[in-house]
């Protein structure tokens, strides 16, 4: 069967942990703002602002480090206006994050357009190289698809067990969990919901541009319009299917990355042929729909997300 | 307790204003608190009681006016300094979180931040001890989410005692106790003073402030009128202090009661979370009878009035009006059917906040004529009768069009009275109609509902005040855990005696009957 | 944190406001989104004050401009009208977008021949059919809201995408115009099916005043009817409504109905008043722009008259201005992001006090 043959493939599985790399990053950014209560809309916007960001500083000569620290810095400059309007003025987080969505990508495309006005194929940078784990890589199938990656996607997956520490076993985690679910409850030890709501989407934003740098450091080498194309929302969904927990949120996006790859393979196959592309590239945001609505009855959303926290309110 | 010239002063207040907006919620209150003493602070709903102690522990900044700690001040507006110095407060609204174990609710903020871990071991062996010592069992591990408020409070007083408090306040804790738990609370109050500690013990319930405190502090509109030594007054000065004059029980003339207009027939509901369904209720209300539903909060009160109200259906059972079962119930049947409903939270469920008086009005009615013909709105009709109810009900306002966010309690409460009186309805829900009113509100809303029962309406009175229950009902049914008592004819009980079914304890000899 | 934690700020209520306190913040907000749109210019290597001025006479300083911008201002009334609608019930339709093309879709099906009727009868019967297309697709995510729980805003927002593709495989299938020389482009309409211009000579269709009417019915929906009062109340606090005995769910399903079929009538006007034929950039994102209009309109309906005007005329003005002085024409969504942020905190400053404590 081409199914069994593509499932057993190591390349099959390469891919799939290569496209659930930003969404990782991105996942937890959200996940870490919604379970300190806020919901980041502009995670579509921070992604397109991460990835050129990362990708124009690399071109102006910076490391690929550097690069990144860049995207995560600019990415957390949004964060901080996000949190500003949302948390101490607590404006209607929808409004707000749709409102920067549409700054950081209008903000990207201008800078864009600055910096190379003629252009009409955006210039290729020396992206991540991947860099095989010695030993662990030759292990068959799982091998090259978890150790011989880009050190991006290895900090990707460091990144949700730092996450998942944080949040379940430090004073820290204890506190952020605490502000989503009942910020009078932090308040009341003395501690400030608002410095924990506000550090939780700007650090959370600096994720999400990481994951949108990813895209262009060490993905597709370049930077393009629409390249993030809605992968922000799917990363909300995500967060949703994984019930808010690191683990799980990391398991929905590897298995969607999967969908993802294994679409791309059966487009290539006699049958797949037959059907128009397009209904392939439905299949991740319809995939993303039914994954809220599967999870819809068990999903323990923090209770106080969206709600904002007004010290004085009587 | 101990005479006050020799016991050191843990507390001291000066002066303390907070105004908010035109409202002078305390007005240059000064007291002190000596250590081993219990104090009561005694005052109606909104005499300032609540903002004077979140002021004290930080949440608010006073206008003016210190706070002395131990003989330091305390700076303004700064909840953590008040933990450091060793206040600890438990809120009436609790300040817990649901998704997280006992223990993470305790250690909550007591460690650095930035710590990479925190010391399960030793915060458990330290919660254990002080459970001990203090009587307050409860199990570290548990998910708050799963525990009984009782438990919830014992967490609460936890959290406090884990910082090391020398100073207790506690922010109406019996409200949400059976009498018996109260008396549970009492002990631990009565162990925590023998270590040492100093209480503020917030109430507006006379006989509790008489048992356990040694001294009472009355507030009235914000201000501190009278200190007195707990056993050199009674109940009824105290009461006289409290509202600023003598309180007169309301009169309640004898009226024959007339035939069930609403029974409910073994009615169950699901449990909606911690909070329990009914417990197959049978219950009638009968024309010209009040009915008082004494309990502690979260034991079925909100099923049974979603019941009655329209908002469920029964799962099991029926509820029958006039002897018939209607066909389909929702808000718009009972409505309908001349159910007035007054609900529990009028903030919340009651009003729509950024809704003018008009359409507050006219929420329940709006589908009908003269207020709408073939989903067109008669806005002329609807402003009429809009002051209609401010005139008749003495709603005071600037006029029809305020947003009823300007208004206060009293006069959204009379709002939503007119709103459900004026349609001369046979059966009234209400569901503690009096919450958070003061005093002339209270009177009012109280004759309000025995003037429909002198017309002839059938009222349930849902109440937590044990008080107001005794004082108004023809009948009193206890509700515990969804299970419906007996109705006990006017006279028949004592406090004590509905307390023993307010814990659930009356129910046994039924069960065996049952089952 | 801990030493951070004793300053707060606290949002107090003001119950009369001055008409100061009413008029300055939005305007504060308006004269900062231009104070920083021409910082952006300057960045960008040209005279602000040059840049502003072709911006403004891009957008009205000729006839031409004029109906340029009441052209581009058509579609955005209706999807402007849509998100109002919506977001006054706290239906978060994002997905205004999809709506349209769904419209659009329909208009093309119905109007390239399929069926022949006068021009009278065959516009308006195009019309509703679409207004039903776009309030189905609105309908699903609303359904799965109100049956599951599934937040509305990230399916809107997902449906955009399937949509756009869904649009896309026809125009390569079914709906492919045969002359099309390998485009992925709709049949033209044939005229019967077009909306006729309101002058003769004038490049302004009828669909303008479809908007403006459009508008004025959703005034008198909002202030004249049971509908409109509930869907107010399902807003402001859905469980006070349903306490009264109002039908939350059918207030939220006849909201979503009519949110959805306005944003179709977008594409709808556009299709068969200004393209004729259907592509897949038929819409530059009026559906996501609708949200940026219904906000700066207070989610007023006759305010979004004036909020798509002022809108289309920044499109306008900056794609002349972009021709002019080679300042990107992006700076136009950064101009209406900016407004819109600043502007929804000047709304907060005009109905609260900040406090600091």
């Amino acid at each position: 069967m081409d199914l069994i043959d593509i499932l057993l493939s190591a390349s099959f599985w390469t891919a799939t942990i290569r496209i659930a790399s930003p969404l990782i990053f991105a996942t937890m950014g959200e996940l870490i703002c919604e379970r300190a209560g806020v919901l980041n809309l502009g995670i579509e916007g921070i992604m397109v602002a991460g990835a050129f960001a990362g990708w124009m500083a690399v071109y102006s000569g910076t490391g690929l480090w550097t690069g990144v620290a860049i995207a995560m810095l600019v990415g957390m400059a949004f964060g901080l206006l996000h949190s500003l309007l949302t948390v101490p003025f607590g404006l209607s987080q929808h409004v707000v994050g749709l409102g920067l969505t549409l700054l950081a990508t209008s903000l990207t495309y201008f800078s864009y357009r600055l910096a190379l006005p003629q252009v009409t194929s955006p210039p290729k940078i020396e992206a991540f190289e991947v860099l095989p784990i010695p030993v662990l890589s030759d292990i068959p199938i799982i091998g090259p698809a978890l150790f011989a990656q880009t050190p991006l996607t290895y900090l990707a997956f460091a990144l949700v067990l730092a996450v998942s520490i944080t949040l379940y076993r430090t004073p820290l985690g204890l506190a952020l969990r605490a502000a989503g679910e009942n910020p009078a409850a932090v308040a009341a030890q003395g501690l400030s919901v608002t410095a924990l709501r506000m550090g939780a989407v700007i650090v959370g934003s600096g994720l999400m541009a990481v994951g949108g740098a990813f895209l262009t450091m060490s993905a597709f080498d370049s930077f393009f319009f629409e390249m993030v194309n809605g992968r922000g929302w799917i990363c909300i969904a995500l967060v949703v299917f994984g019930a808010w927990k690191p683990g799980k949120a990391l398991m929905g996006a590897v298995l969607f990355a999967a969908f993802d790859a294994l679409q791309i393979r059966i487009q290539q196959t006699p049958i797949g042929a037959n059907i128009p592309y397009q209904v392939f590239l439905m299949m991740p945001y319809f995939l993303s729909i039914v994954a809220l609505v599967a999870m819809s009855r068990r999903a323990e959303v923090p209770a106080a997300l969206m709600v904002p926290f007004n010290k004085g309110e009587r | 307790m101990q005479s006050n010239d020799k016991a050191q002063v843990v507390l001291r207040l000066n002066a303390i204003t907070k105004t908010f907006g035109k409202l002078t919620a305390n007005d240059a209150v000064s007291f002190s608190l000596h250590k081993g003493e219990v104090i009561a602070l005694l005052g109606e709903n909104g005499a300032g009681k609540t903002t004077l102690m979140n002021i004290l522990f930080g949440q608010y900044t006073a206008d003016s006016g210190t706070v002395e700690v131990f003989g330091r001040p305390l700076p303004p507006g700064n909840p953590r300094a008040a933990l450091n110095a060793g206040v600890g407060m438990v809120h009436q609204h609790f300040t817990l979180a649901d998704n997280m174990t006992v223990l993470e609710n305790i250690v909550l903020g007591t460690q650095p931040l930035w710590r990479p871990g925190f010391d399960r071991t030793g915060a458990r062996a330290r919660i254990e001890k002080l459970s001990a010592d203090f009587r307050l069992r409860v199990d570290p591990d548990a998910r708050v989410g799963t525990l009984a408020v009782g438990e919830r409070q014992r967490v609460e007083i936890l959290k406090a005692l884990y910082r090391d408090a020398r100073i207790l306040i506690l922010d109406e804790p019996t409200a949400v106790l059976t009498p018996q738990e109260t008396d549970d609370l009492f002990h631990t109050l009565r162990k925590a003073v023998d270590l040492g500690l100093s209480i503020v013990f917030i109430s507006h319930k006379l006989h509790e402030v008489m048992a356990i405190s040694d001294r009472v502090l009355i507030l009235r509109h914000g201000k501190l009128v009278s200190q007195v030594e707990t056993d050199q007054t009674d109940r009824k000065t105290l009461a006289a202090l409290m509202v600023g004059a003598e309180v007169e029980a309301p009169k309640v003339d004898p009226v024959t009661p007339g035939p069930a207009l609403l029974k409910l027939d073994n009615v169950g509901t699901p449990d909606q979370g911690s909070a329990p369904g009914l417990k197959s209720v049978t219950l009638a209300l009968r024309a010209g009878q009040i009915i008082g539903l004494a309990g502690v909060s979260g034991n079925g009160q909100t099923a049974l009035a979603a019941v009655i109200g329209g908002l469920t259906r029964p799962a099991s059972g029926k509820l029958e009006l006039d002897g018939e079962t209607p066909q389909g119930w929702s808000p718009i049947h009972a409505v309908h059917s001349g159910i007035a409903r007054i609900p529990e939270d009028r903030h919340k469920i009651g009003t729509i906040a950024d809704f003018d008086l008009t359409e507050n009005a006219i929420l329940e009615c709006y589908q009908d004529q003269p207020f709408s013909k073939r989903g067109w709105m008669n806005w002329g009709r609807a402003r009429d009768f809009t002051r209609r109810i401010i005139d008749t009900y003495d709603v005071r306002c600037p006029g029809p069009s305020t947003r009823i966010r300007l208004l206060s309690g009293g006069n959204m409460q009379k709002l939503i009275l007119g709103r459900v009186l004026e349609p001369e309805p046979r059966i009234i829900l209400a569901n503690q109609p009096v919450r958070g009113l003061d005093i002339g509100a209270v009177t009012y809303v109280q004759n309000q509902l025995l003037k429909a029962r002198a017309r002839g309406a059938a009222v349930l009175l849902i109440s937590e005040d044990l008080d107001e229950i005794m004082a108004l009902s023809d009948v009193i049914h206890v509700i515990s855990e969804g299970r419906l008592s007996p109705g006990f004819p006017r006279g028949t009980m004592t406090p004590a005696e509905l307390g023993v079914w307010m814990a659930g304890d009356g129910f046994e000899g039924e069960h065996s009957l049952a089952s | 944190m801990g030493s951070k934690g004793n300053t707060h700020l606290r949002l107090e209520p003001i119950s009369n406001p001055t008409l100061a306190r009413t008029i300055l913040p939005p305007l504060i907000a308006l004269g900062s989104t231009v104070v920083i749109a021409s910082l952006l210019a300057m960045i960008a290597g040209a005279n602000p004050f040059s840049v502003l001025g072709l911006i403004v006479k891009g957008a009205f300083g000729s006839k031409f401009a004029a109906l340029e911008t009441l052209n581009r201002a058509t579609p955005l009334i209706f999807t402007g009208l849509s998100v109002a609608v919506a977001f006054r019930a706290k239906l978060w339709n994002i997905g205004a977008e999809a709506q349209l093309y769904a419209g659009a879709v329909v208009t093309v099906i119905l109007g390239t021949g399929a069926l022949t009727l006068p021009s009278i009868a065959l516009v308006p019967f195009i019309a509703a059919c679409a207004m039903i297309a776009g309030a189905v697709v609105l309908l699903i995510p609303t359904i799965l809201k109100t049956r599951f729980g599934v937040d509305e805003v990230v399916t809107t927002l997902l449906f955009n995408f399937i949509f756009l593709l869904f649009v896309s495989m026809l125009l390569e299938g079914p709906l492919k115009d045969p002359m099309g020389m390998g485009w992925p482009k709709s049949a033209r309409l044939i005229p019967e099916a077009r909306l006729p211009r309101i002058l003769p000579g004038l490049r302004l269709h009828w669909g303008f005043a479809l908007a403006i009417l459009a508008a004025i019915a959703v005034w008198i929906i909002q202030k004249r009817t049971t509908l409109g009062y509930e869907m107010q109340a399902v807003g402001l606090n859905p469980e006070a409504a349903r306490f009264a005995g109002i039908p939350v769910r059918a207030a939220l399903i006849k909201t979503a109905l009519l949110s959805g079929g306005l944003a179709a009538l977008a594409g709808f006007s556009e299709v068969a008043g200004l393209k004729g034929s259907l592509t897949l950039d038929l819409s530059p994102g009026f559906g996501y722009t609708g949200i940026i209009v219904a906000m700066l309109a207070l989610l007023n309906p006759l305010a979004v008259i004036a909020a798509a005007l002022f809108v289309a005329g920044i499109f306008v003005g900056a794609d002349s201005m972009s021709r002019a002085a080679g300042v990107p024409t992006y700076l136009a969504d950064i101009m209406l992001a900016t407004a819109l942020l600043l502007m929804v905190l000047a709304i907060l400053l005009t109905r609260f006090r900040i406090r600091r404590e």
